[in-house]
């Protein structure tokens, strides 16, 4: 047994000090290479020492991601926190984890049962449960002594007792402690008073842990220079980041899990970032709006008024956003609109991701309707399409959809610091004052330049011949109200020219192909890490692929050689319908024969072990 | 009764001669206010409030191209083809017209916004939206077409429909109307008025005023739907409302350029001053409502309805509210008009923010 002051009333802790060491380790450390899981209750202030343990890793140098596993509650329902850090670099989730630390009586047994045999079972000395597994280690701690005796706060004290687990992971695994701190100061934006006190409370659990514990783990953790350069983010801010270098000036939006912290971040850095230094007047507003048909309205509003406008929201209020986005397709106003997926209709699983929505955004409305959509597979590339949203939907005059999820959005990633725009705005077809006067007869819905894309006034312009009135209506290509068929046939037709305009412009698919594969993979968003995983085991097992990400709807004809060049394509996507092996059947209808379905949607992020082993069952079955 | 003489905003009659009368304050003809041909039923309450929305805008003298008219569904919301064709439109979706007004006028609060609704898309479908306008105080003058009726989809009861009311298709109400005046001061409404489409004067001055007011103005104007909501006993009908319609006040406008130029004993003229400086000028009668008087306002309008009175003219005025632009430190240029150099931060910015991240 690994305690030295057992406690004599527990009967599986007396029966453990009688038994033979667990797993044996022969020796050999397992170092910068393994998950942790944290078992807490919602509500007790654990984040905050989760986050100071990711920041730590990270700031060690060493690859690591942090999973937010939330059930949909403000206290007291079981929650947990998955850390994984990997020298190789990588940090998709993973569905096992060798060291549990369980503080939550309520989820303890099957906090217990699932760690892996080897592994570690770090637990509050407090909860009574029968702790009989012979291959696995266990660390009883005092949890809620240590607090007490250093927190005199009864009300801080909940929360500092998070801060005992990182004491003891300091001292089993060998995180530096001066990093905790560092992260713990990174946390309060460098009050002194919380940091001291929950600094407090881990080094006395570090030096009870000295005192009582006798390692017997294999698990460790060494300084690493594989972080170096980047930087820790969640795509939500990232979004927010790029929506503020892409000149966002209005926008609209409702509370809704797990979109808001995108809005949370516009409030947060827009006053940082665009007051007019010389009016000292913002250049944005937003608008907490009543629901989320008010949000999608005012952004048309503003829109069609010339402002670069945007919403975040999530699948329901997507739903409630169908009318307007329907009439932002067939008015040809621009809009920028993030879906930050998660699970199910209604209220489904709130707090958990999906990526259920790419369908239904796509083809919004009612009548014909088809969006542009991009999908970012990174925060690096939430902050690229954040800003480039807006170019896209002035340029094409048409609502412009982002999709995300709960795991891109709300995790915190590692990424390469963003790039700055690298390309001037660009503010569309705008017809200025002078402009219309020179244009004989200014039609709105004229199309030009024969790309689709017609040229638009603003409000405000002052010449008389510059209005026009915008109207869900059958209209002519001068606006006005026609309920000729010809009319709305030809509308209709320069709607789809414009599309294919759109299809060019969109973000291309990041490809990567093996020359040896038949085998493809083709994802998008937030999979990243883990099908670049799965790749890597797959070739080890004998199967090698190339992969394609799709980065944007509509797609061109890049998924359609990459498809053609290959013999099996497994989509992998987080949906229960293969909602993008839908897509590309139709995109590809030739080689839908080939397109298989690696799809998944429990609530959780994939991993690279069930994409692999999904894919080598298929192939198993494919060869017999 | 009589309206007070003082003629406000009308500054082409009084000091112009004879021949140039056809041009207001700013050079333009009525012609520069007009509209497409309405295509509504002949004899529409609501061809007649389009035509006082187009006397009103001459008269003062706004220049078409910074109005701004929206409109959610329906036969009130068609009629912004019918007027100002020089204005920017958005006919919205039905009972949004209040979020896509925000939107653009916050966007740019240079304009000057012209809702029209009807009691559907307002006190139906739109009553959400319209309440929350209100608490916000959006800067916007917003008319009510109410004439207690569905019209474009050929007669179905709205929530302004009289109790009792009945319908050839839809039969008997047998739920009591909503006060959309009343429910617009409780959200906060600092202009409350309502009138009567066969009161074109009437109509024409509170336009006028409603222009001046600091946030969202709230004109609910009875206007009789000619097929499927005019018989006698409709409260909604021309008949009832030439019969019964009872003005709580009499008042004049006076723009505020304008000096007022008609003499008047004080001991029976109000001045109540509007934002932009304008002034109303009530004549002080017996009996006569005070609309800056809240509580006063809420009275009348609930003994009105409990009663089933039809009262009109100024019910409630307040300027304390600041507008939404003015809650937002909005500044001089409008957001629209903002350029890359405005909007788009430094790359030292992102650079720091970057740095404190790693």
């Amino acid at each position: 047994m690994l305690l030295k002051d057992l406690t004599p009333t527990h009967p599986a802790q007396e029966q453990q000090a009688t038994e033979p060491q667990p797993v044996p380790t022969h020796g050999r450390a397992i170092v910068n290479d393994f998950s942790i899981m944290v078992a807490t209750k919602n509500g007790s202030g654990s984040q905050t020492a989760n986050l100071a343990l990711l920041r730590a890793l990270f700031k060690m140098g060493i690859p690591v991601s942090g999973k937010n596993l939330f059930p949909s509650n403000i206290q007291g329902r079981p929650t947990w926190y998955t850390i994984r850090l990997n020298k190789d670099g990588y940090v998709a989730r993973r569905d096992t984890n060798e060291i549990v630390i369980a503080l939550n009586p309520e989820s303890a047994l099957e906090d217990h049962a699932s760690v892996i045999p080897g592994g570690v079972f770090i637990y509050a000395d407090d909860i009574k449960m029968p702790l009989e597994r012979k291959d696995i280690h266990y660390y009883a701690i005092p949890v809620r002594d240590i607090a007490r005796a250093h927190e005199a706060d009864p009300k801080l004290r909940t929360y500092v007792a998070n801060m005992v687990y990182v004491g003891a992971l300091v001292y089993l695994l060998g995180i530096e402690i001066s990093e905790i701190e560092a992260a713990l100061k990174f946390h309060f934006k460098g009050k002194q008073k919380p940091v001291e006190s929950n600094m407090r409370v881990v080094r006395a659990s570090v030096a009870w842990c000295a005192e009582h514990l006798v390692k017997t783990d294999p698990y460790r953790v060494e300084r690493m220079d594989k972080t170096k350069g980047l930087i820790m983010i969640d795509g939500n801010t990232a979004a927010a980041l790029g929506a503020i270098y892409g000149g966002v000036t209005f926008a609209a939006w409702y509370p809704i899990t797990p979109a808001t912290s995108l809005a949370d971040a516009l409030y947060e850095y827009l006053p940082k970032l665009r007051i007019d230094p010389e009016t000292k007047r913002p250049t944005y507003a937003i608008v907490q709006a009543e629901d989320e048909l008010a949000a999608l309205g005012m952004v048309l509003g503003a829109g069609w008024a010339g402002a670069r406008a945007m919403t975040s929201t999530s699948g329901p209020g997507i739903s409630l956003m169908t009318e307007f986005t329907g009439l932002g397709y067939f008015a040809e106003i621009p809009a920028v609109i993030w879906d930050i997926q998660r699970m199910g209709p209604a209220t489904g699983l709130p707090t958990r991701t999906s990526q259920g929505d790419i369908l239904k955004v796509y083809y919004l409305g009612h009548g014909d309707a088809k969006h542009p959509v991009l999908l970012p597979g990174s925060p690096a590339e939430c902050f690229e399409f954040g800003w480039r949203a807006f170019d896209l939907a002035e340029r094409l005059q048409t609502p412009v959809f982002v999709l995300s999820d709960l795991d891109l959005g709300m995790n915190q990633w590692m990424s390469e610091p963003f790039k700055y725009p690298d390309q001037p705005m660009d503010r569309g077809k705008v017809l200025t004052e002078e402009q219309v006067n020179a244009t004989r007869g200014f039609a709105r819905y004229k199309d030009v330049d024969g790309d689709g894309i017609p040229w638009r006034t603003l409000p405000g312009n002052q010449s008389p011949y510059a209005a026009y009135f915008t109207r869900g209506s059958g209209h002519n290509e001068r606006a006005n109200l026609s309920e000729r068929p010809d009319d709305w046939e030809n509308n209709m037709l320069r709607l789809q020219r414009k599309f294919e305009t759109a299809r060019a412009m969109m973000p291309r698919p990041v490809v990567e192909l093996d020359p040896e594969a038949e085998v493809a993979i083709v994802g998008f968003g937030s999979t990243t890490p883990a099908i670049q995983e799965a790749r890597d085991m797959l070739r080890k097992a004998g199967v090698p692929t190339s992969y394609l990400r799709v980065r944007a709807l509509p797609m061109n004809d890049e998924v359609t050689m990459f498809l053609a060049a290959h013999q099996r394509i497994y989509v992998v996507e987080m949906n229960t319908d293969a909602q993008l092996a839908q897509l590309l059947k139709l995109h590809d209808p030739q080689d839908a024969a080939k397109i298989r379905s690696a799809n998944k949607c429990d609530g959780l992020p994939l991993t690279a072990r069930w994409i692999s082993e999904a894919i080598q069952y298929q192939e198993a079955y494919h060869k017999a | 009764m009589t309206v007070v003489t003082v003629n406000g905003g009308n500054g082409a009659k009084t000091a112009a001669p004879a021949r140039a009368a056809a041009l207001n304050i700013i050079g333009l003809s009525k012609l520069d206010y007009k509209g497409l041909e309405s295509t509504l039923c002949n004899g529409c309450g609501h061809d007649s409030i389009s035509a006082q929305i187009i006397t009103a805008c001459y008269e003062l003298g706004l220049k078409p191209e910074n109005i701004v008219k929206f409109s959610g569904i329906g036969c009130s919301s068609k009629s912004p083809a019918y007027f100002l064709s020089r204005s920017f439109g958005f006919n919205a979706l039905h009972g949004r017209m209040p979020s896509v007004a925000q939107g653009a006028l916050i966007a740019n609060h240079k304009l000057l916004g012209l809702g029209v609704s009807g009691d559907g898309d307002t006190g139906s479908i739109g009553i959400g939206q319209f309440l929350h306008v209100i608490r916000r105080n959006l800067r916007m003058v917003y008319i009510i077409e109410n004439n207690g009726v569905y019209g474009l989809t050929k007669g179905q009861f709205s929530a302004t429909s009289d109790l009792g009311q009945e319908l050839k298709h839809a039969g008997v109400n047998e739920f009591p109307p909503l006060d959309l005046c009343h429910l617009a001061i409780s959200a906060g409404c600092g202009f409350v008025a309502r009138s009567f489409a066969g009161d074109p004067k009437q109509v024409t001055e509170l336009i006028k005023a409603a222009f001046s007011h600091r946030g969202t103005a709230v004109l609910d104007i009875i206007s009789p739907c000619v097929t499927f909501n005019n018989r006698e006993d409709s409260t909604k009908s021309y008949s009832w409302g030439k019969t019964h319609d009872e003005r709580v006040n009499d008042f004049g406008f006076v723009m505020y350029q304008e000096a007022i130029t008609v003499e008047y004993d004080p001991g029976e003229v109000k001045e109540v001053e509007l934002f932009d400086g304008s002034k109303i000028l009530l004549k002080k009668l017996d009996g006569s409502h005070d609309p800056t008087d809240k509580q006063a306002a809420l009275r009348l309008l609930t003994e009105a309805h409990d009663k089933q009175l039809f009262i009109t003219g100024l019910i409630y005025v307040n300027s304390d509210r600041p507008s939404l632009a003015e809650v937002f430190h909005l500044g001089d240029t409008p957001l629209a008009a903002l350029q890359e150099d405005k909007l788009r931060p430094s790359r030292e910015s992102l650079e720091t923010i970057m740095a404190a991240m790693a």
